[in-house]
């Protein structure tokens, strides 16, 4: 099987945000990068593909050549290549723009199952992966917390708000992956030492305007201070007044 | 006015209210909406939507076991024969599973969990998180359609009126996935993003079985409040991930937001800093929970949930 696992480089989850001097993009200087939380799972769930059904995995993302530290870092967990589609204005990219140039490479290097996280954890918008299917005309399953495959189809679950939805559907497609779906494993230092020595690739991703216009950023008004009512069960009727008179939520 | 299609869900005819507020959404924003339904119960579904605002209707017929690749394709045209400007759903795991595919054959961007939306300019502008809300971005879209997702109780639902034409139409038949069955959660409880009130606790509670102790206080609220978890009691496993809030869970907005035994690591302050009353339950003073919390009770939870749990059913008693 060939199989590719999409990821992005991503600010660490208990990043800072700033907002620089234009207003309508990240002071990114303080920023330690990471392997999207999602996105470790969509590697762990290729390797175990790999180790059940056969075939090879390469990683793939779209970013700075600095990315070449989270794609080894992958590959050092059992993939055997990685290929960077290189782009220093990678942050300015939209869903649309990354899902094709993902889509183009994915069609030139050939592949029969996709796994990309959910959603990364920076802009949160959880549309690259069902992009990247519909543009490659493939089906797909998001938010995928079991999957089986058997030869030319598969099976996956995904929860919804009125419960586990069971999806079927038919290879070549893509999957993205949910928190529960694997536990994904550290890399060994064989793994680690081995992933040196594995190609990786830099490509030019096909060019492609972003159409998403960031007009503003800010940060969020902080919350108006609040107050401790007090110490303890004590504290409960004065909680509910304050609830009810108050906040005006009872 | 600009024309807008929209993908209505529902459960067996019963209008979804993130679905109605996607609509009140797109009817603030002055565009002109083709509200459209499908699988069992779409009839029903249709007829409720006549006279809610929506300036037309239209049923996709034949399409009662679910495809999301289907529905996609489906929308798309639609959109495209419209000649529509804007395509919106909810941000439902439905609606975000079906629109990046419509904005896909529309060859347009997308933008998820939109929190505002405005024509006033004369184009539409968007808000939407980043960051799991550490900031906003107000944006715009380039592209011929603007497609997003409203996201859950950030907008209203309109006021209703007018008696809107349904039209039919056969769904395609093409699907690439469908889906096979569902396995309904154990007696109908809300969804943590789509509660008004979430009760959530934390490692506070130093063990699985107290986590009965938070779904009491939700349970108190006669069918209102969902449970939420930190992301330290999902990772033990006490918890299911769908209840996790914080930035590598859900981002939750309620009207009121009960945080016990959560100390409030950024991550999780992330997820439900946006609440519009967020009460905090902890022994520590010093937690930063507090620093978001309008209201704070230092105390044992053990002591302080069982009390606040029987005054809020005395409330509800009441009212």
């Amino acid at each position: 099987m060939k199989i590719i696992a999409c990821i992005k480089r991503v600010p660490a989850t208990d990043a800072q945000a700033k907002i620089d001097a234009s207003a309508s993009s990240l002071d990114t200087s303080s920023f330690q990068y990471m392997t999207s939380f999602y996105d470790e799972i969509a590697v762990e769930e290729a390797v175990k593909t790999k180790e059940s059904h056969g075939g090879e995995v390469t990683i793939l993302t779209l970013g700075p050549a600095e990315a070449s530290k989270e794609v080894r870092e992958c590959i050092a967990k059992g993939a055997d290549a990685g290929v960077i589609l290189t782009d220093d204005d990678w942050q300015a990219r939209d869903c649309r723009s990354t899902a094709k140039a993902l889509a183009a490479k994915i069609q030139e290097l050939g592949a029969d199952i996709v796994f990309c996280g959910k959603v990364a954890t920076d802009r949160d918008n959880a549309a690259v992966g069902p992009m990247l299917a519909t543009y490659l005309g493939w089906a797909c399953v998001t938010d995928a917390c079991e999957l089986e495959l058997d030869g030319s189809s598969g099976t996956a679950k995904r929860a919804t708000e009125a419960g586990l939805e069971s999806v079927s559907f038919s290879l070549p497609a893509v999957i993205t992956c949910d928190k529960g779906l694997n536990e994904p494993r550290y890399a060994g230092l064989k793994g680690i030492m081995a992933a040196k020595k594995k190609p990786l690739d830099e490509a030019a991703p096909q060019a492609e305007e972003s159409h998403a216009k960031v007009v503003s950023l800010e940060t969020p008004a902080p919350r108006p201070e609040g107050k401790i009512i007090g110490e303890g069960a004590a504290a409960v009727e004065d909680l509910i007044q304050a609830l009810r008179n108050e906040a005006k939520v009872l | 006015m600009s024309k807008a299609i929209l993908f209505i869900e529902h459960a067996g005819g019963e209008l979804r209210r993130a679905s109605l507020e996607c609509l009140g959404a797109a009817l603030s924003a002055g565009l002109d909406v083709t509200a459209v339904v499908m699988g069992p119960g779409a009839d029903a579904a249709a007829s409720a939507l006549s006279s809610s605002g929506a300036n037309a209707i239209c049923h996709l017929t034949g399409a009662d076991t679910w495809s999301p690749d289907r529905a996609a394709a489906d929308l798309a045209a639609l959109a495209k024969e419209s000649g529509a400007s804007a395509f919106l759903a909810a941000a439902t795991a439905t609606g975000k599973d079906v629109a990046p595919r419509v904005a896909a054959h529309l060859d347009s961007t997308l933008f998820s969990d939109i929190t505002s939306l405005d024509s006033s300019s004369g184009s539409l502008r968007t808000t939407r998180p980043w960051l799991a809300g550490k900031v906003i971005a107000t944006c715009e879209s380039a592209s011929e359609v603007f497609c997003a997702t409203t996201r859950p109780n950030a907008f209203s639902a309109p006021e209703g009126g007018g008696s809107a034409e349904v039209s039919e139409r056969a769904a395609s038949a093409d699907c690439k996935a469908s889906v096979t069955g569902v396995s309904a959660k154990e007696g109908g409880k809300l969804d943590v993003q789509e509660a008004s009130v979430v009760v959530a606790g934390g490692r506070g509670l130093q063990e699985a079985e107290h986590f009965s102790l938070v779904e009491g206080l939700a349970d108190a609220f006669g069918g209102a409040a969902a449970v939420g978890a930190s992301r330290a009691i999902v990772d033990a496993g006490w918890r299911p991930h769908s209840e996790q809030v914080g930035q590598t869970g859900k981002v939750v907005s309620p009207n009121l937001y009960i945080a016990v035994g959560i100390s409030g690591a950024i991550q999780h302050l992330a997820g439900m800093r946006t609440s519009k009353t967020i009460v905090a339950i902890n022994k520590d003073a010093d937690a930063p929970i507090f620093k978001v919390a309008d209201y704070g009770i230092v105390g044992d939870a053990f002591e302080v949930v069982p009390a606040l749990t029987e005054a809020i059913a005395k409330v509800q008693a009441e009212a």
